[in-house]
């Protein structure tokens, strides 16, 4: 393992300069690039990196790498805004991962999102392990914006219990993973359970899952992440749920049935991600926030699995309380 | 009159409800003006204008033929907690347009939005820069657009009118879902975040009374309004800071600077140094300028636009 400085955030003299690093593995091959924390509350996404940069050490050690493998792992690039307690860019409120691929002249973020792009270049593989623009609890998955520069089927190597196709929107076009498909990197983005606290089972899935990845290239050794089996075992939906000889189900964003609330209050959840439900089991209730009387039951239009839950306890009305992967597409 | 757009309710005991004045002339229903404003929270220049649009045209109500609705704020949430976006939701507004009955709740109120304005002869967007910036009064087009936008935006009484480059990011703005939608719409912005420039208000509602004149929903003499300058990206000169510090500017907002001129210096208040002098590229008239003094590498100082002069 060798730790590179990619480059320095400096903003002095009101902050100390803040060094961004890079943990190197393996050969000089640009083979695989992972990129944890680009927000400030993206405290699990630098974990789960964290948890990679150990676990790739140990097999370096082992010399269980392949010969022509080499790998980075950039844990955080937002040391600015995680010190400070901000998800984005603490003097204009911007986001990093809407500025890709970055501009090298242009304003702090652009430059911050262009010095990152440029560490990142070249690399035939890349994983983001990201966190989505609303709050709430996922079913650990891989997901891959469907732009026609890499083949989709490449997300089941990382054995996750789904990947997710998801056709880019026009604010998708600034993140990271549309901008290095774009420049020719094969990307994933790694969603695990969690943002701002540490779930210790979904970082250990998606450190277990690029291990897992690697492993079906032919870089590392096989070994089949015991996290992932776990956790299939656990929702009972291994040898079941699951196609004949893959872990992984492969489903269209633009399937996903979103059930709403149209009350607003306290979201009480009697459901939860990777739980398999009928049509007419009751989900969630939204009480009333000054008497507990229930305004609202929220039933199961379908037979499928949860996929995603509203995190926060109080909602507006017509948010998402969940979404649904209907079964016909299980 | 007050009339309600779209509405949703919030967690405790209170609606989000976007409302727009509908003020009617005679025959209201042959033709409408949308004026829009407030959909970052801390854009307060569109509030005057709202404000004194509604009294003038109250004024002139047996001169007015058609509907105007005046909407003062997209976004409610965000103004009355002075955030710029949207309270609890990562996408700023003016990138989840048009909207979407089957998404968030925030995508459900653009939904709303968009449905409301449709149809309109004329939208005018109105924007105040940020807290940051300050902006000569100007239209923007998207030059995907311009054509057919740019001899409307002449009618507003800018300053300048800036036809900009198609970035696909845009896509997601009222202004482009709208144009996209046949409801042709211009996007003003001016002044600066936070503020409001009463003398900059007061020039767009001359302007805003000259469209009308011009859409035949006002009776009367056409307003006399300003020739704006129109440029396209090529001829803006962008100046961005290289260093950290605080920002003092040596000339003034729509000041007309030679090449080589100095704008400003970054300062360092540890030390008494100054981390770097900014210099204008070209010939020019500063119609971008720093408001926030503190600055971080890559801020943005000035924009000049070039090829001008006295």
């Amino acid at each position: 393992m060798r730790r590179i400085k990619l480059f320095t955030i400096d903003a002095l003299p009101y902050r100390q300069p803040i060094p961004v690093y890079g943990y190197r593995f393996g050969s000089r091959k640009k083979t695989l690039a992972i990129m944890g924390a680009v927000r400030g509350d993206e405290v699990q996404q630098m974990y789960t990196a964290a948890r990679l940069v150990r676990k790739l050490s140990e097999l370096e050690k082992q010399g269980a790498f392949a010969s022509d493998l080499g790998v980075l792992v950039v844990p955080c690039a937002a040391q600015f805004s995680m010190n400070v307690s901000k998800r984005f860019w603490p003097l204009d409120n911007t986001d990093i991962n809407r500025m890709f691929p970055g501009y090298a002249a242009g304003e702090t973020t652009q430059r911050l999102a262009a010095r990152i792009f440029d560490a990142l270049q070249g690399y035939r593989w890349g994983v983001h392990l990201a966190s989505f623009y609303l709050p709430g609890d996922f079913v650990p998955h891989v997901r891959i914006m469907d732009t026609g520069y890499q083949p989709n089927e490449e997300g089941l190597d990382f054995g996750l219990p789904y990947l997710v196709i998801r056709k880019p929107y026009p604010y998708d076009t600034t993140t990271l993973n549309y901008n290095w498909q774009v420049w020719d990197t094969h990307t994933f983005s790694l969603y695990t359970r969690s943002t701002d606290f540490i779930d210790e089972e979904s970082a250990e899935m998606a450190a277990d899952s690029v291990l897992y990845f690697l492993a079906k290239k032919g870089m590392l050794p096989y070994k089949l992440p015991e996290s992932v089996l776990q956790f299939l075992s656990e929702k009972g939906m291994l040898g079941s749920v699951l196609p004949e000889g893959s872990k992984t189900e492969m489903v269209k964003e633009e399937s996903f049935v979103n059930i709403h609330n149209r009350a607003g209050g306290i979201l009480i959840h009697y459901r939860h991600p990777a739980d398999f439900v009928r049509a007419g089991n009751l989900l969630a209730e939204i009480i009333d926030p000054y008497t507990a009387e229930i305004k609202e039951k929220i039933f199961s239009p379908a037979d499928g699995t949860l996929f995603f839950a509203h995190h926060a306890q109080l909602i507006a009305g017509h948010s998402i309380v969940f979404r649904l992967i209907p079964k016909e597409e299980s | 009159m007050a009339e309600t757009v779209v509405k949703a309710p919030l967690p405790v005991g209170e609606a989000l409800t976007i409302q727009k004045n509908r003020i009617t002339g005679r025959d209201a229903k042959s033709r409408r003006l949308a004026v829009v404003t407030g959909t970052h929270g801390d854009e307060l220049e569109g509030q005057y204008v709202a404000w004194q649009l509604a009294r003038v045209l109250e004024e002139k109500k047996n001169l007015l033929k058609g509907t105007v609705d005046i909407y003062p704020a997209l976004n409610p949430l965000g103004i009355s907690t002075i955030y710029r976006g949207l309270p609890g939701f990562d996408l700023d507004m003016n990138r989840i347009f048009p909207g979407s009955r089957n998404e968030t709740m925030y995508e459900y109120i653009a939904d709303g939005i968009i449905r409301d304005i449709k149809g309109a002869d004329l939208c005018i967007d109105i924007h105040a820069s940020n807290i940051f910036l300050r902006e000569i009064p100007q239209v923007r087009v998207n030059e995907k657009t311009a054509e057919v936008l740019v001899p409307l935006a002449k009618l507003l009484n800018m300053d300048y009118i800036w036809v900009h480059s198609a970035a696909t990011v845009l896509e997601s703005t009222l202004a482009y879902s709208l144009n996209m939608l046949g409801t042709r719409t211009l996007v003003v912005e001016m002044g600066v975040g936070m503020r409001i420039t009463r003398s900059y208000g007061d020039q767009l509602i001359t302007g805003i009374l000259s469209a009308l004149f011009h859409l035949g929903m006002l009776d009367g003499e056409a307003p006399e309004i300003k020739r704006p300058v129109v440029s396209t990206d090529g001829s803006v000169a962008f100046i961005n800071a290289n260093a950290s510090g605080f920002f003092m500017p040596n000339v003034s907002h729509g000041e007309y600077v030679k090449q080589g001129q100095s704008l400003g210096f970054i300062g360092d208040a540890l030390n008494g140094a100054v981390k770097e002098e900014l210099y204008s590229p070209v010939d020019g008239m500063v119609f971008t300028l720093r408001e926030y003094p503190v600055v971080n590498e890559g801020s943005l100082i000035a924009r000049i636009l070039g090829g001008v002069g006295l």
